[in-house]
């Protein structure tokens, strides 16, 4: 005898209750903000200038009451035209590279994806290097040659690393072998732009390791529009990454055209990587530990992955920049050092439990 | 009327072509195996009736061309699954099943009670309801079979195009998972065309077959008229017997010493 299934309609226990499908539940949203919350508040008390966290915090809360701050003109200048746009600035540039790393992974079908290792970010930083030497007057420009270079360079990183490494093979560690190899060219043209510029180059320096100075709000300002568009695109975006996940004959079969949301999703996961690296330089493994800690937490599916890793990324590099700042205080670490600290490690396990599957 | 028929259909990949005039057609309700050795062209012909190869001649659903459906029309008609489906690991069975409502969805849309009663009566239909929320990785070959079935069957199809369902099943499962598409055929209507390598469980399930050879059409028909015991052997180039058990006809490997060059 066969072993056989029972039919759905004889079934005594009736019929079955709904299945829930994973969506991003209100309690995960609210605890990742909460989450943020707290670590941006925790940032914004300290800092290299000592300020003395209580008088910080005395100063916050005056603004919310409306009642007198205990700081200074001059120590309020500091705290909300340095401090605090620097922490929304590492927020913006976190949750940019977060989901543009959730976004590359779902087109590529690669848990390894990142803009880091993909060449999105060299190629931003050769392009916006290249403005920076030859074009300095323009910087200023919320829609500039900075911005246009910079989302070029990206597309032209990924679609490299892409096509070489498809050129080469098909496994999940080809197309990042080849995303390495064409960073490292992109990252040495970088190099070698600035060398040619030495004027500017302590400007430009501090993109190779990631560096989140800011001259008050203007920065936030050149970034927040470009996150904001492409993290609405790629929230839209998020099930029928679910869909790609079968395969591109399978999403077909489907009715999903998979060539027209791999090109949605690709340009604006590297809009907000140029977005990221023209504001704060080649910061690396954000796209790698935030959406998989989301994955290793809450759920797989992207539409929990894509808004959490958001949240997520921002929370990361918030944190990641607080220990920047303080950790050698008065002297700052750059902050690409600290993501490479936590990151390199979680990229390694990740390859482990990639190996063993 | 015919649910599939297709006409002096070539097709291929990359200029090189696998089909070569291949006729086939099922009624609707019926059941088309398409069998053939290795490389014959099999699942080059389930791609081609899916929709998802370019060909040259016709392939006609319910009487419309394919090539004038919209992508998403075309889903709502014909559910394909490959031999090895890609399952993304991180989705649960009732995310994956889920996907089979895209063809209803605006491509930015997302599904709605009425799509979820769907994918609750495909899984308790397939007996999956108590996998529900168990991420793929997590399933054994069997279930994940079904769960692919699930999917296909959340599209709500009228033809079922699977390429060797069975790969990978034990003869209990094999026979439990095309028991369960023929009830879907019996009940629903379905109609359904399947490759499948196993010549016996072709002949049992089946009622008319499609015998490929080198991606043209050797013999089509009735499985009695089909499987001879002297077509499987040329064309196979094996040593078979065709028995016949409780009116089932069975195919078997005979091994026969001295028929076969023995290898060194």
């Amino acid at each position: 005898m066969p072993p056989t299934l029972r039919s759905g309609r004889g079934s005594p226990a009736g019929p079955a209750p709904a299945p829930r499908a994973t969506r991003l539940r209100v309690r995960h949203l609210a605890l990742a903000l909460a989450l943020l919350l707290a670590v941006t508040v925790f940032s914004v008390l300290l800092g290299a200038a000592d300020l003395g966290w209580q008088r910080v915090l005395g100063e916050l809360v005056a603004q919310v009451t409306g009642g007198t701050s205990p700081l200074s003109e001059r120590e309020a200048a500091i705290l909300w035209q340095l401090r605090v746009p620097r922490v929304v600035l590492a927020c913006l540039v976190g949750a940019a590279l977060a989901v543009s790393g959730a976004a590359f992974q779902g087109v590529f079908r690669n848990p390894l994806a990142d803009p880091y290792l993909l060449g999105a970010a060299a190629g931003a930083g050769l392009a916006a290097t290249i403005v920076v030497a030859a074009a300095p007057g323009t910087l200023d420009w919320v829609i500039g040659p900075l911005q246009v270079a910079a989302f070029c360079g990206a597309l032209s990183g990924v679609v490299l690393s892409w096509v070489l490494g498809r050129t080469a093979g098909h496994g999940t560690g080809t197309l990042i072998l080849a995303g390495v190899a064409v960073s490292a060219f992109l990252t040495a043209g970088q190099t070698f732009v600035q060398q040619l510029n030495t004027d500017s180059l302590r400007q430009i320096y501090s993109w190779v390791l990631g560096g989140l100075t800011t001259t008050g709000w203007r920065e936030v300002l050149l970034v927040l529009p470009y996150v904001v568009a492409a993290s609405s695109v790629l929230c839209l975006c998020a099930r029928l990454l679910d869909v790609l996940g079968v395969g591109d004959e399978e999403a077909t079969a489907l009715g999903v055209r998979p060539g027209r949301v791999r090109l949605a999703v690709l340009l604006a996961a590297s809009l907000a990587t140029a977005a990221a690296v023209s504001a704060a330089g080649l910061i690396g493994f954000v796209g790698i530990v935030v959406p998989h800690l989301v994955r290793l937490l809450v759920a797989g599916s992207y539409r929990v992955v894509v808004p959490l890793s958001l949240v997520g990324g921002a929370i990361f590099l918030a944190a990641a920049d607080m220990i920047a700042r303080t950790a050698m205080s008065p002297a700052e670490l750059p902050i690409g050092v600290v993501t490479a600290f936590a990151g390199a490690p979680f990229f390694v396990l990740v390859l482990r439990t990639r190996g063993r599957a | 009327m015919n649910a599939l028929r297709a006409s002096a259909v070539t097709a291929g990949y990359r200029g090189r072509p696998v089909l070569r005039a291949v006729d086939a057609e099922v009624p609707t309700g019926g059941w088309l195996g398409v069998i053939g050795p290795n490389g014959a062209g099999k699942s080059t012909l389930i791609r081609t009736l899916a929709g998802l190869l370019p060909h040259q001649g016709t392939v006609t659903v319910d009487g419309a061309p394919i090539e004038g459906l919209r992508p998403r029309q075309r889903a709502r008609v014909l559910g394909y699954a490959p031999q090895t489906p890609e399952l993304p690991t991180g989705l649960t069975v009732t995310d994956y099943v889920l996907l089979g409502r895209s063809p209803y969805l605006a491509p930015l849309g997302r599904e709605g009670r009425s799509d979820l009663r769907v994918v609750a009566e495909v899984l308790a239909r397939l007996d999956l309801a108590g996998l529900a929320t168990r991420p793929l990785a997590t399933l054994s070959g069997g279930e994940r079979q079904r769960a692919v079935l699930a999917r296909v069957l959340a599209q709500r199809p009228r033809v079922l195009l699977l390429d060797e369902p069975t790969t990978g099943l034990d003869v209990g499962h094999a026979q439990a998972l095309l028991e369960l598409v023929d009830r879907l055929r019996r009940e629903d209507g379905v109609t359904v065309v399947t490759t499948l390598h196993d010549l016996t469980l072709a002949a049992q399930y089946a009622d008319r077959l499609v015998f490929l050879v080198d991606g043209a059409v050797t013999a089509s028909g009735p499985p009695d008229a089909v499987l001879t015991e002297a077509r499987v052997s040329e064309h196979y180039q094996a040593s078979v017997a065709v028995l016949s058990s409780e009116g089932n006809r069975i195919v078997a490997p005979v091994r026969r010493p001295g028929s076969h060059a023995t290898p060194g």
